[in-house]
C-alpha cells in the first residue's frame, strides 16, 4: 500500500521528530534513574528537577508530534481530499520543534515556570496555544474541503479541541494552592484520562480498519462506545485527584465510584481490537504495526486500566498517595497508550511514505525493539511497584521518615536503572532499523 | 446498537456527566475559605508560592502528595520539623546534601524569599486534608 494523497507526505517529518525527541527523552530518564542511585551525577549542573522536568516535557511534545503526524497521514484518506496547506503544516511543524526546542535548552538554563508539567515559561505557552490552534484550523479546512465525513475525524477534532481548550487552564495560577491544583488538574487529567483517550481511539480505529479490512460501520460503532465510556468514567473521575488536596469529602465517593470504571474504555479497546483482527477479511503484511496496535490497546488496559485501578479507591490511596506507586502506574499507562499508539501509527504509515513506497522490508529488527521495549518499560513498572511496597510499608504505615526509608528502596531503583538500560536498548534497535537499515533499502 | 446510537449515548453522557462535574466543581469553591483559611492568604503566602514555583520544587518535592517523589513532602513540613529546621536549611549557603541519598541544589534566596517561603508552608500545613497524610513523614 502507498500514500494515495500527495500531501499525506507531510506527515513524515513529524514522526522523524517525533522519534528523535522520544530518543531525548529516554535520555533523560536514565538521568534522573542514574541520580536516584548516585545523587551526584551530574549535580549541580543538571539537578533531578530540571532532568526529569525535561523527561516529561520531552514526552509530551514527541507524542503531540506523533499525534499530529498521524493526523496528517490519516485525514486524506477519510476525508477523501489533500491536507487544506500543506505550507501550514510545515510552517507549524518548525514552530512547534525551534518551540519545543528553545524550552528544552531553557530549562537547562534554568528559564522555567514552576508548576509540574506546566513548567514551560509563559511565551512558549503562548507559543504552543498558536501552534495547536493553526493544525486544529488546518484540520478543520480540510475536514469541510473533502469530500466525506467519517467519525474517525469528527472524534479526532474533539480531541484536538479539548486538547486546545484545557490547555487554556495551564494559563491559570491562582494565589490560592488548592484552587491552584483544582484546575491544574483539568490539564493534566482531562488529557490523559480524557481528551488524549479520544485521539488515541480514533488512531487505533483507523489502524483496525487498514489492517484488518474490516468494515467501517462496526469500528465507527465501537469508536463511539469506548469515547462514551471514557468520559462517562474520567470526567467526573477527576474527583479521584481530589481526596487530599483539600477539596471537600464527597469526592471520596464520587471520584471513587467513577473512576473504578475508568478502566472499561481500555477493556472496550482490547475487546475492539481483538474482534477486529478474528474479523479480518484480509492478512496485511505489516505484523509490526499489527503488534503495535494490538499491542497498545494490550498494554494500556495493563498500565492505566489494572495499575491505575490498584490505588484509586481512597482507602487505598490514603496510603499509595505520593509514592513510588503513581510513577509505577504513569510510567505504564503513557508508554501503553501513548507512546504505544504514535509507534502504531508510525509503524503503519512511514513505510507508504518512504521514497520506495508501500513495500514491507524485514520487520524482525523492529519487531525485537518491540518486545524488548515493551518487556522492558513492564519490568520498569513492577520495579516500581515494589518500590512503592516497600514505601507504603515503612514510611506511611510505620511512620520512618522519607530519607531512612528511601535507603530501603535502593535495590527497585537499581532494577528500574537496569530495565530503563534495557529499555534503552530496544529504541536504539528501533531507532536504528528506522533511520539506516530501512532508510537504505527504501532508496 | 448501530453507530447512530452509540454516537447518541456519547453525546448524552457527555452533557450529563460534565453538568454534574461542574456542579460539584461549584460546591468545591464554595468549600474554599473554610477548608482553605483562603481568609489567611497574605501577600507572604503569595510570594512563598511563587518563590515556591520559580525554583520548580514540585519537581522533586511533593506538596499534598503530588510532585516528584524524589525528596520529602512539604505540606507538612512545619509541623514535621518545626520552623527553625526549616529556615535553616533554606539559608544555609551552600549545596544541601543528605547523606548519600539525595541532594537538594543551592537556590540563593533572600530573605523576602526565605520568609514568604515559611509563609507558605505555614499556611499550607493548614488546610484540611481530610487527615492526609497517614502519619507526620508524610
Amino acid at each position: 500500500m502507498t500514500y494515495k494523497y500527495e500531501s499525506q507526505r507531510v506527515a513524515f517529518p513529524y514522526f522523524v521528530a517525533a522519534l528523535g525527541l522520544f530518543a531525548a527523552q529516554i535520555l533523560f530518564g536514565i538521568v534522573i534513574g542514574i541520580q536516584y542511585l548516585a545523587p551526584d551525577f551530574l549535580f549541580p549542573a543538571i539537578p533531578f528537577n530540571i532532568a526529569r522536568m525535561i523527561h516529561i516535557n520531552l514526552l509530551v511534545v514527541w507524542i503531540i508530534f506523533g499525534f499530529m503526524g498521524s493526523a496528517y497521514y490519516l485525514l486524506p484518506e477519510e476525508v477523501e481530499g489533500e491536507i487544506y496547506s500543506v505550507k501550514l503544516a510545515w510552517l507549524h511543524f518548525w514552530m512547534f520543534l525551534v518551540g519545543g526546542a528553545t524550552a528544552v535548552v531553557g530549562y537547562l538554563f534554568r528559564w522555567h515556570d514552576g508548576r509540574e508539567f506546566l513548567e514551560q515559561p509563559f511565551l512558549i505557552k503562548v507559543a504552543i496555544v498558536i501552534v495547536v490552534l493553526m493544525f486544529i484550523f488546518n484540520m478543520v479546512m480540510t475536514m469541510i474541503k473533502g469530500r466525506r465525513r467519517t467519525s474517525i475525524t469528527v472524534v479526532l477534532l474533539i480531541g484536538f479541541l479539548g486538547l486546545a481548550v484545557f490547555y487554556l487552564f495551564a494559563f491559570f495560577k491562582p494565589d490560592n494552592m488548592v484552587m491552584d491544583k483544582y484546575f491544574w488538574w483539568w490539564v493534566v487529567h482531562m488529557w490523559v484520562e480524557g481528551v488524549w483517550e479520544l485521539i488515541m481511539a480514533a488512531i487505533l480505529s483507523f489502524l483496525l480498519i487498514k489492517l484488518t479490512g474490516v468494515d467501517r460501520e462496526i469500528a465507527e460503532k465501537w469508536l463511539y462506545i469506548i469515547i462514551g465510556l471514557t468520559f462517562l468514567t474520567g470526567i467526573i473521575g477527576t474527583g479521584h485527584h481530589y481526596y487530599w488536596i483539600g477539596t471537600p469529602e464527597f469526592w471520596q465517593v464520587w471520584g471513587a465510584w467513577f473512576s473504578a470504571i475508568e478502566v472499561l474504555p481500555f477493556v472496550a479497546m482490547i475487546i475492539f481490537s481483538l474482534k477486529m483482527v478474528s474479523m479480518r477479511t484480509k492478512k496485511h503484511p505489516n505484523k509490526a504495526a499489527l503488534n503495535w496496535t494490538v499491542g497498545t490497546a494490550i498494554v494500556s488496559f495493563l498500565g492505566a486500566g489494572v495499575l491505575g485501578f490498584m490505588h484509586t479507591l481512597p482507602q487505598i490511596n490514603f496510603y499509595t498517595h505520593g509514592t513510588q506507586m503513581t510513577a509505577s502506574h504513569g510510567h505504564l499507562a503513557f508508554f501503553g497508550a501513548y507512546a504505544m499508539i504514535v509507534l502504531a501509527m508510525t509503524s503503519y504509515a512511514v513505510p507508504n511514505l518512504r521514497k520506495k513506497t508501500g513495500e514491507i522490508m524485514s520487520q524482525k529488527a523492529e519487531i525485537f525493539a518491540f518486545w524488548t521495549m515493551v518487556i522492558s518499560m513492564i519490568c520498569i513498572a513492577l520495579s516500581l511497584t515494589g518500590a512503592g511496597v516497600v514505601q507504603v510499608y515503612l514510611q506511611r504505615i510505620l511512620a520512618t521518615s522519607y530519607m531512612e526509608t528511601q535507603t530501603h528502596m535502593v535495590i527497585f531503583y537499581g532494577m528500574r536503572l537496569f530495565f530503563g538500560a534495557t529499555f534503552t536498548l530496544g529504541l536504539a534497535v528501533y531507532l536504528y532499523d528506522f533511520f539506516l537499515l530501512k532508510r537504505a533499502s527504501s532508496r | 446498537m448501530n453507530r447512530a446510537s452509540a454516537r447518541n449515548m456519547f453525546i448524552g453522557a457527555t452533557v450529563i456527566v460534565s453538568a454534574i462535574f461542574l456542579y460539584m466543581t461549584v460546591l468545591s469553591l464554595q468549600s474554599l475559605p473554610e477548608r482553605a483559611n483562603t481568609g489567611n492568604i497574605t501577600e507572604g503566602v503569595a510570594w512563598g508560592k511563587k518563590v515556591f514555583e520559580r525554583h520548580a520544587c514540585i519537581d522533586c518535592h511533593t506538596l499534598l502528595g503530588e510532585g516528584a517523589y524524589y525528596a520529602p513532602e512539604l505540606g507538612n513540613v512545619i509541623a514535621r520539623r518545626g520552623e527553625g529546621y526549616v529556615r535553616v536549611v533554606l539559608e544555609t549557603a551552600a549545596v544541601q546534601g543528605w547523606g548519600t541519598t539525595r541532594k537538594m541544589p543551592q537556590f540563593d534566596l533572600s530573605e523576602k524569599d526565605i520568609d514568604s517561603l515559611v509563609e507558605f508552608f505555614i499556611w499550607m500545613g493548614k488546610i484540611n486534608t481530610s487527615n492526609w497524610p497517614p502519619n507526620i513523614e508524610g
